[in-house]
């Protein structure tokens, strides 16, 4: 019997702002427990929720950049679930009206493409952070309570392991590239859910889903739907039932594991939250926000490899962050030439950040000292091998290549009344070399090279000694 | 709407109460007749009203993303009434199961 898989995803985002989406509490990493917090986050009574406007710009960046359409009116709603990570004993959400309804993005799996339905798109707060304890204890931290998320809820669109990895990877790099999420699944800023139901090929009705949730990483996601389609399909292949149920991801094992049978509907007593007034969009206000919408990767990769002409591995390499394309169009724009800023940002910048474990946000290089340094490389100022002590220090210390380099006196020597002589000289104290040269040995000449490096300590220009060189040596 | 005991257990095990069995009969009781009090206003016609989950004439109220530290009292006060605390944590009885999806 054949089978056929149908697979959903949700994913959370946890939008990119500074304060929180009802309290003006900071959103922060790796603060003391409970001290980004205020009364709004702990529910004191009398408070009320005030939205933050962000929320919405950056939530509906993500629906325009996924054809969504964003509602004229939303509004809030409550979630009732009583659990220690919740002091409301509800989480404000978006249940009846959310931001934005029937988008799509495209994915391509084998060579084929599809597109793959958002069947719509909401923002609510984080609950606070349980850390459970082997005493039977947990322990709470609120600082997460209250942070903004926006879940992206797929249509039921996917039918392999390989789409619903390929629909992540797409989606992933389409918020990333709008600013609105740091989307790292590493670090909870992007989260994903799963559901997978499989019937019988030409039956029509949908099977019985099962969730896995609490997925960390993408390979995980099509690992265990893998494994859950051909668990499926052995328990209806002997005559069994499938369980509405969670199960979680083994991964010693790569087995999915039941976590807990579903009795029922979950009862979560939705109602319209009664402190916060309806919100209209106004479609002035979405034509604002689309104006502001960066080019997405896919812009930009055409950009890098039709306009530039940069390689596509190379393109890609700088496509992995919006910073480090960010950082590289900078550059450009600040008047460095594409292919040379593309081979500095991939290799010396990503080498020196992998090397210190820090990001481009934590060092003092800027776009324009890149760009200037890479000026001086192109015209001959100074060689590529001064242009690395040149880099080293703009990158620790944000200094300006250009004042380094007249300071420091490395200014590339090209001059010809100098290297002429010094030419002459090398060669006629090297006859071997005159002969092995002779004799089509081209290692003869980055000898030669070599000895003008030493005698000049490596300030001469290479590309003009070489033509003063094959010159020389073509004379004699 | 009726009002029976295995609605009350229900909302009581959502809520996570325990409630002894005479409690489940009070409040029985009492839940019934607070909602049969609030169903006296389903026999308001409101034939052609437009619904609403609002009455104040207002909306589309934001507040823009300025961050601050909660200034009002120190951290200590906004954890004076947490029973049980650790290093700065809230600690509590641990309860793995979630009957949530977030």
């Amino acid at each position: 019997m054949n089978f056929k898989s149908t697979i959903g995803l949700e994913v959370h985002f946890e939008l990119k702002t500074k304060s929180k989406i009802f309290s003006p509490s900071p959103v922060s990493y790796g603060a003391k427990p409970n001290t980004e917090t205020n009364v709004i986050d702990w529910a004191m009574p009398g408070v009320l929720p005030m939205v933050n406007k962000d929320v919405y710009r950056l939530g509906i960046m993500v629906a325009l950049a996924t054809n969504a359409h964003v509602l004229p009116t939303t509004h809030f709603d409550r979630k009732n679930y009583f659990y220690p990570d919740n002091p409301k004993a509800y989480q404000i959400t978006q249940f009846f009206q959310p931001l934005a309804r029937d988008g799509y993005i495209e994915v391509e799996v084998n060579g084929k493409k599809k597109r793959i339905g958002i069947h719509e798109m909401h923002i609510e707060e984080d609950a606070g952070k349980n850390t459970h304890g082997t005493n039977g204890f947990s322990y709470v931290d609120l600082n997460r309570q209250g942070v903004p998320l926006l879940e992206v809820v797929s249509e039921p669109d996917m039918e392999t392991p390989e789409e619903a990895y390929a629909y992540l990877e797409k989606l992933r790099k389409i918020v990333q590239f709008t600013g609105a999420s740091d989307v790292k699944m590493e670090e909870g800023s992007m989260r994903v859910d799963t559901n997978i139901s499989i019937r019988p090929a030409g039956q029509k009705e949908l099977g019985t889903k099962v969730e896995m949730k609490n997925l960390n990483s993408f390979d995980h996601v099509r690992r265990s739907l893998a494994y859950e389609q051909k668990r499926q399909e052995q328990v209806l292949l002997s005559g069994g039932r499938i369980q509405v149920s969670t199960r979680r991801f083994d991964e010693a094992t790569g087995k999915t594991v039941l976590e807990r049978v579903k009795e029922g509907a979950a009862d979560y007593r939705y109602f319209p939250e009664p402190d916060i007034a309806p919100d209209h969009i106004s479609q002035e206000w979405i034509d604002e926000i689309a104006k502001t919408l960066p080019k997405s990767a896919y812009e930009r990769y055409d950009d890098y490899v039709n306009k530039f002409g940069i390689k596509p591995y190379d393109a890609n390499v700088l496509l992995q962050t919006k910073e480090s394309s960010d950082f590289f169009d900078a550059a450009v724009a600040a008047g460095a030439d594409p292919t040379l800023a593309a081979n500095w940002m991939n290799t010396q910048v990503n080498g020196y950040l992998n090397d210190n474990r820090v990001e481009l946000a934590d060092v003092k290089l800027t776009p324009e000292n890149l760009a200037k340094m890479i000026e001086l490389i192109k015209d001959g100022t100074i060689s590529s091998k001064i242009a690395k002590k040149v880099f080293a220090e703009t990158i620790e210390n944000g200094t300006d290549p250009k004042k380094y380099v007249e300071e420091k006196g490395m200014v590339q020597l090209s001059d010809l009344s100098v290297l002429e002589p010094m030419v002459k000289k090398v060669v006629d104290n090297n006859p071997q070399s005159v002969e092995d040269f002779k004799n089509g040995k081209d290692r003869a000449i980055g000898f030669l090279v070599g000895q003008i490096m030493k005698e000049t300590r490596g300030k001469a220009n290479p590309k003009v000694v070489n033509k003063l060189l094959n010159k020389e040596l073509a004379s004699r | 709407m009726e009002i029976t005991e295995e609605l009350i257990k229900h909302v009581a095990e959502l809520s996570r109460l325990e409630f002894s069995d005479d409690e489940v009969e009070t409040y029985t009781k009492q839940m019934d007749s607070i909602i049969n009090m609030a169903n006296e206003l389903s026999e308001v016609d409101t034939e052609g009203v437009e619904e609403t989950v609002q009455v104040v004439d207002r909306d589309t109220v934001f507040r823009e993303d300025k961050p601050e530290h909660w200034q009002g009292q120190n951290r200590e006060t906004l954890m004076e009434n947490v029973p049980e605390k650790a290093n700065g944590f809230i600690k509590v009885p641990v309860i793995i199961e979630k009957d949530d999806n977030e």
